[in-house]
């Protein structure tokens, strides 16, 4: 575990390093789902650059696609494309925009409009069913996106069809860019909504890699109804200024700013 | 008359496009258990309610919530089934548009989307439940192949052709009973390839959909009446346009009157013009289509005779515009 650690700080400084060379990205939200994110690449999804064109993959399908930056560096890691790719974020005419695009070796779906990545996955599972395929489809969806009414559509059908191959992961960061998320539209309690819709809901501290993987070990949750996770997270996670500071939404660092959060992340807390 | 390939009796009534269309998936799945038709509460007017019985495994209903039928059909197109989704094209294209936008055509999952009842199929419903603008929001799209067919023909073919294609469609069909504008089996259809359903060098009429029956019957009315000599197209595919039928008709034609059951903006008369001016193709040129206002109430049928697409209509038009040339 001390490794799955050491690859989220390792994430986080390559967050902050394409960020910084892009002059754009966000960053708060990227850094508090990249444990969400290590922990499924490394140790739940049964996906590969190998396997990537394979029916039985798992998908993993990013609903909050603006923290666009946290899936590249796992990508690059997991060997779907160069590292040095990511020297063109946001570039003209590169394929790495920001947010995630098929024109990028790994990624699932285009996403980046909010309440589009669990009507796709309920989809893709509800498929895996038809076909008596055994792959699981995964979604990462931010608090602030749930008042989107077609997650809710889409919870009801999930449940319908009993896609228990399905996991949607909330990230549960609190803030969006207006501020605290319960301020903009209070969406608790959300465990209990998503009981009432059919669902097996369990906490977790989403920042935690060891909580998260067992979180995932147990899935799913109920035999016959879709799992979420509600991953309770920390906005700007890991470097000590950005931490639940609302401004780092989509801040790009200093130069200053810059070296003293890759110094933070460079040694275990 | 012109030397037209139409033999079929005219007034005649046919099958409904979007009849033909559920017969058509029935056969089709018949043998590729792929075949998947996701349904918004809509197997009933969509008549799918004899396919949802023959093949219950293939039928996928999520209740009346249009976006999540568009996602859920992405993501089941994503993972290799061939997905029709059916919805009124009113709550289609207009509810769901950001899925048609992002999760079909911008991610390239090959899901044929089906408007039913569309136009102004539901009459006096009134305008929530008219899509006038189906054309014109999907023809801004990239990657959105948009079929209107006319006949019974036209449909099977386009549901067959769509069926063995992975790309993303948007296909348009009515419920009223149409006339076969063709039973000789001569023509062929292909899709991004206008249809020439009458030939006359006097003036083109240029149609789709439920509006391509009214067009032949205002230039036979032209023929016997004026002697003047129509050739009518059903262009059912409407992006991409058949760019070089267009360049034909503006050479052989003194002028062009386009014909569609949509608002007059951003449909198949402004695609047409768009193109005929670009190529400097200066001809006397009219659209016929719904004014932009508050669409009078009535039945389909009394909605389109009051804005004139009609066979009266249509053939009034023609001569107004032919009338611009002396």
């Amino acid at each position: 575990m001390e490794n799955l650690k050491e690859k989220s700080r390792e994430y986080r400084r390559n967050i902050l390093k394409y960020i910084y060379k892009a002059k754009a990205g966000h960053t708060g939200g990227s850094l508090s789902c990249i444990d969400i994110l290590n922990v499924l690449y490394n140790e739940v999804l049964n996906v590969s650059p190998e396997t990537f064109t394979s029916p039985d993959r798992d998908r993993y399908i990013q609903s909050k696609g603006h923290c666009v930056e946290a899936l590249f560096v796992v990508l690059a890691d997991k060997g779907f494309f160069p590292e040095s790719d990511l020297e063109t974020l946001c570039k003209y005419q590169s394929h790495y925009i920001g947010h995630p695009t098929r024109k990028v070796n790994g990624v699932e779906q285009n996403t980046g409009a909010l309440g589009h990545g669990l009507p796709m996955s309920a989809g893709v599972a509800l498929a895996a069913k038809m076909d008596n395929r055994d792959y699981r489809v995964f979604t990462l969806m931010g608090d602030g996106e749930l008042p989107e009414g077609s997650n809710w559509e889409a919870a009801l059908t999930a449940a319908h069809y009993k896609l228990d191959n399905l996991c949607a992961i909330v990230d549960l960061n609190g803030l969006q860019i207006t501020g605290p998320t319960k301020d903009v539209c209070n969406t608790e309690p959300l465990d209990k909504k998503f009981e009432s819709f059919g669902w097996a809901v369990r906490h977790v501290d989403g920042n935690d890699v060891v909580a998260l993987k067992e979180a995932f070990d147990a899935l799913p949750f109920e035999k016959g109804k879709p799992s979420v996770i509600i991953a309770h997270t920390v906005k700007g996670k890991g470097v000590s200024f950005m931490e639940n500071d609302l401004k780092w939404h989509h801040g790009v660092p200093t130069e200053e700013q810059y070296k003293i959060a890759m110094q933070e992340l460079s040694t275990a807390p | 008359m012109g030397n037209e390939i139409l033999k079929a009796p005219i007034g005649g009534t046919g099958a409904a496009n979007q009849d033909v269309f559920s017969a058509t998936l029935q056969e089709l799945a018949a043998t590729d258990r792929n075949i998947v038709v996701v349904t918004s509460d809509s197997r009933g007017s969509g008549k799918l309610v004899p396919f949802g019985k023959k093949y219950p495994a293939q039928i996928v209903e999520v209740g009346i919530a249009e976006q999540n039928l568009v996602g859920m059909a992405a993501g089941l197109a994503s993972a290799g089934k061939k997905v029709f989704a059916v919805s009124p094209a009113c709550f289609l294209t207009a509810r769901a548009l950001e899925q048609i936008k992002n999760d079909v055509a911008y991610s390239n999952n090959p899901v044929k989307l089906i408007g039913i009842s569309a136009g102004v199929s539901y009459g006096a419903l009134g305008s929530t439940h008219h899509s006038l603008h189906d054309f014109a929001v999907l023809r801004a799209i990239h990657n959105m192949t948009i079929v209107v067919p006319a006949d019974s023909f036209e449909t099977t073919q386009a549901v067959q052709q769509v069926a063995a294609s992975e790309q993303p469609y948007y296909l348009r069909f009515g419920k009223k009973p149409m006339p076969l504008l063709d039973e000789t089996g001569e023509t062929t259809f292909q899709i991004g390839k206008g249809r020439v359903i009458r030939r006359g060098s006097d003036v083109a009429i240029i149609a789709n959909g439920e509006t391509v029956f009214p067009a032949l019957q205002a230039a036979r009315k032209l023929a016997t009446e004026n002697g003047i000599e129509a050739t009518v197209v059903s262009m059912h595919t409407i992006k991409p346009l058949d760019e070089k039928l267009l360049s034909e008709l503006a050479l052989e034609c003194k002028a062009i009157l386009t014909v569609e059951e949509h608002s007059v903006n951003g449909g198949l008369g402004e695609a047409c013009a768009s193109w005929l001016l670009k190529n400097r193709y200066h001809k006397p040129f009219d659209i016929l289509g719904i004014p932009d206002e508050y669409t009078v109430t009535g039945s389909q049928v009394e909605i389109l005779n009051h804005y004139g697409i009609s066979e009266s209509g249509i053939a009034s038009r023609v001569k107004t515009l032919l009338n611009t040339l002396t």
